[in-house]
């Protein structure tokens, strides 16, 4: 049976997902975090579900790329159940989703989740009396606790058995008249049998002049299209508004008197919590309190990752010579038991111990709801280079990876803001480029050295986006953006997302740097990595930088961690300074985060903007990089 | 007096009464919430000509100050 989870941004449905599948979807508290859908196979009551985690939809008529999903997902026909997740603090609003969900005549169940959080605003719902409004099963839950979540999935499956659709709500006498007359046509002509959807729901998109199903029909028979229009304009005539306005409002009046006949309003008990606003979204203390956050969080990362680097290189370091008294040095087993040993080093030693208190910290961040108060808050900056507050949401999560926050610019609505974001995200410093930052800049140079090293890169970005955006003159749609309750992050969560996102590197990233570094060192085995080095040295002697330098660029193409990795083997020593001058490691940091993508970002950029404007983004950041890595050694 | 939704001023209320831009951006506030007739207060105003913070069935939205001057309001 396959059960597909739809609903509102932000109203748990990935939580309610990661309960039964285990944490396999990124939840956050920002809406529209889920631009992919994930699905999963789970066992429950002995019976094989396939439970689908859409991405929310605030209605189905879709805007953005991830709604669209969400909807064609639903319109392919082939889900058992849908379990329309509310968020029970926002339930007249969330209804005017429900209506339509019904409109599909699926067997649906609805899941009133984070009821606590609705009873805490003062919003108590008769749930039966909901139900029988509707006509399919409520079930209130807590996701994050995992209340009711074993009831709505047991609920799930016997509507499912039954094929048990709800009630079609009726619009005011005179709209359903117009929907009947336009409903028969269709009929008539079958149109709605090509979609495999009721007519009423198509009829309802007609009037409401959504243009994906306009489009599909334009090109068939122009007698419908021609009824079509005239039934817009009996709703335009009659209501004075235009036709799509009519069918919104009269879902909305709808909504409002569910919702008043099903709820008692009490007095809401506020908390700390609801006054954090005040300050983190204040005009001055916004914005203090937002450097403060993150100056705090760059010098944790900081202290942290320096306290466990420092004796885990040391105890590598010795092992390697160790190593070397019990086999000969200049054997091939010797080499490549070094280039193992030096891979594991390095993801343990170097990376990790940055990784995990960034990806911890991201994580808090995001649970809490801070995200969106950021967009608010640079909505105004981010017009200045073409871009609206929206696209603080994929930046930020460019600090983490590059390619979710590749993804995650889907929240944006037009093309051409994908297409500066995506850009400009692949020159956001990752978590790859940033252990890089800390363990070679802050570790050898100074902590202050690091922080210049960020904000020379946020100049560099917003002088690239002014560019862009002066190639690509359009003007943004501007910002709308729902601004979530705070919610207190649960640390089971938070330590969840923690680990799937580091099983990222482990699993993928850390094969690879052990490959890597074997491989280097057959290449120097076999004195081959001269030949590279020989190739790249043009463009490591105009940056000044050691010949043996060469082989890394390679492989930070494949990981941007690997270059560093790799540097530290390629020099034939941990100790970077000795083999180093400051202005070098200056010059490779700067080099490393602008030039090229790595390979997993090619891809997603290759996906998600096409190939022509993945090759310009490859050859603009290697330019750059050049430029930029120049300048820095002979000005640093 | 009929004005814009931006030139309303921190904690006031006004009542939406039409929406000026074309059938998304309709389309795109009714689903947060903002049809003609309903009301909304004005939380916070950022700034730099930036975005609102409105309230909304109680609910939060930032509005960009664009889209915010698409918003035909009655104030109170």
């Amino acid at each position: 049976m396959k059960i597909a989870l739809m609903g509102q941004p932000n109203s748990g449905k990935s939580t309610i997902f990661n309960h039964v599948a285990g944490y396999k979807a990124v939840t956050s508290n920002f809406p529209g975090k889920t631009v992919e859908y994930t699905s999963s196979k789970v066992n429950l009551f002995g019976e094989i579900f396939e439970i689908v985690d859409l991405p929310g939809t605030y209605s189905l008529t879709s805007f953005d790329l991830a709604e669209l999903e969400a909807r064609k997902y639903l319109l392919k026909g082939n889900v058992d159940v849908v379990i329309n997740v509310i968020d029970a603090s926002l339930l007249s609003r969330s209804l005017e989703l429900t209506l339509q969900l019904l409109e599909l005549k699926l067997p649906m169940v609805i899941c009133l989740n984070m009821i606590d959080e609705a009873e805490r605003k003062g919003i108590k719902i008769d749930v039966e009396k909901l139900s029988k409004i509707l006509g399919v099963p409520v079930v209130p839950t807590i996701a994050l606790k995992g209340k009711g979540v074993k009831k709505l999935f047991s609920m799930a499956y016997k509507i499912g058995e039954e094929k048990g659709i709800g009630k079609t709500i009726n619009f005011s006498k005179d709209v359903e008249e117009v929907i009947a007359q336009l409903s028969t046509q269709i009929k008539k002509k079958q149109i709605n049998q090509e979609f495999n959807i009721p007519e009423r729901f198509l009829a309802l998109k007609y009037l409401e002049n959504d243009s994906y199903f306009m489009e599909n029909y334009e090109e068939k028979s122009n007698n419908l299209f021609k009824k079509i229009v005239h039934f817009q304009n009996i709703l335009e005539e009659t209501h004075g508004r235009q036709s799509d306005v009519v069918i919104s409002s009269e879902r909305h009046h709808l909504s409002m008197n569910i919702y008043e006949s099903v709820v008692t309003l009490t007095k809401p008990h506020t908390s700390l919590i609801d006054y954090m606003d005040n300050i983190l979204m204040h005009p001055l203390f916004g914005y203090i309190s937002l450097g403060l956050i993150f100056y705090l969080f760059f010098n944790l990362i900081f202290s942290v990752g320096k306290m466990v680097e420092e004796p885990l290189l040391d105890y590598f370091y010795r092992l390697i010579p160790l190593i070397g008294k019990s086999i000969n040095p200049n054997t091939l087993s010797f080499s490549i038991i070094s280039g193992i040993i030096q891979g594991l080093a390095g993801g343990i030693a170097i990376v990790l111990p940055y990784l995990f208190p960034f990806l911890f910290g991201l994580a808090i961040l995001e649970d809490l709801g801070y995200l969106p108060r950021i967009a608010f808050l640079l909505d105004a900056f981010l017009h200045k280079i073409g871009l609206h507050g929206k696209a603080v949401i994929p930046f930020i999560l460019g600090y983490g990876c590059t390619v979710p926050a590749i993804m995650a610019t889907r929240i944006l609505e037009s093309e051409r803001d994908r297409f500066i974001a995506s850009v400009l995200a692949t020159m956001i410093p990752c978590a790859a480029r940033m252990t890089i930052i800390f363990a070679l800049v802050a570790f050898y140079i100074s902590p202050q050295a690091a922080l210049a090293v960020y904000i020379l890169n946020i100049i560099v970005i917003i002088i690239s986006g002014k560019i862009l955006s002066r190639l690509l003159p359009e003007v943004t749609p501007g910002m709308i953006l729902e601004i979530p309750a705070y919610h207190i992050p649960s640390i089971k969560v938070v330590l969840a997302k923690t680990w799937l996102r580091m099983k990222e590197f482990i699993f993928i990233a850390w094969p690879l740097l052990i490959v890597g570094s074997t491989i280097l060192s057959l290449l120097q085995y076999y004195k081959m990595d001269m030949l590279v080095n020989k190739f790249f040295s043009p463009l490591t002697s105009l940056l000044g930088l050691p010949v043996v330098v060469g082989t890394t660029l390679i492989f930070g193409i494949l990981r941007k961690e690997l270059s560093m990795l790799m540097l530290i083997q390629a020099i034939g020593t941990s100790n970077v300074a000795a083999a180093m001058s400051t202005t070098q490691i200056m010059t490779f940091t700067i080099f490393i985060i602008f030039y090229v993508p790595c390979v997993a970002t090619i891809a997603v950029l290759w996906k998600e903007i096409g190939s022509k404007r993945t090759l310009f983004t490859i050859t603009f950041t290697f330019v750059l990089a050049v430029i930029l890595a120049t300048i820095t050694r002979f000005v640093y | 007096m009929i004005i814009t939704l931006d030139s309303i001023g921190e904690n006031k209320k006004a009542k939406v009464v039409s929406i000026s831009g074309g059938w998304g951006i309709r389309q795109r506030l009714g689903c947060l919430g903002i049809h003609p007739g309903d009301i909304i207060t004005v939380k916070k105003s950022a700034i730099m000509r930036g975005p609102i913070l409105i309230s909304v069935h109680g609910n939060q939205v930032a509005l960009g100050r664009g889209v915010a001057r698409k918003v035909v309001v009655e104030a109170e």
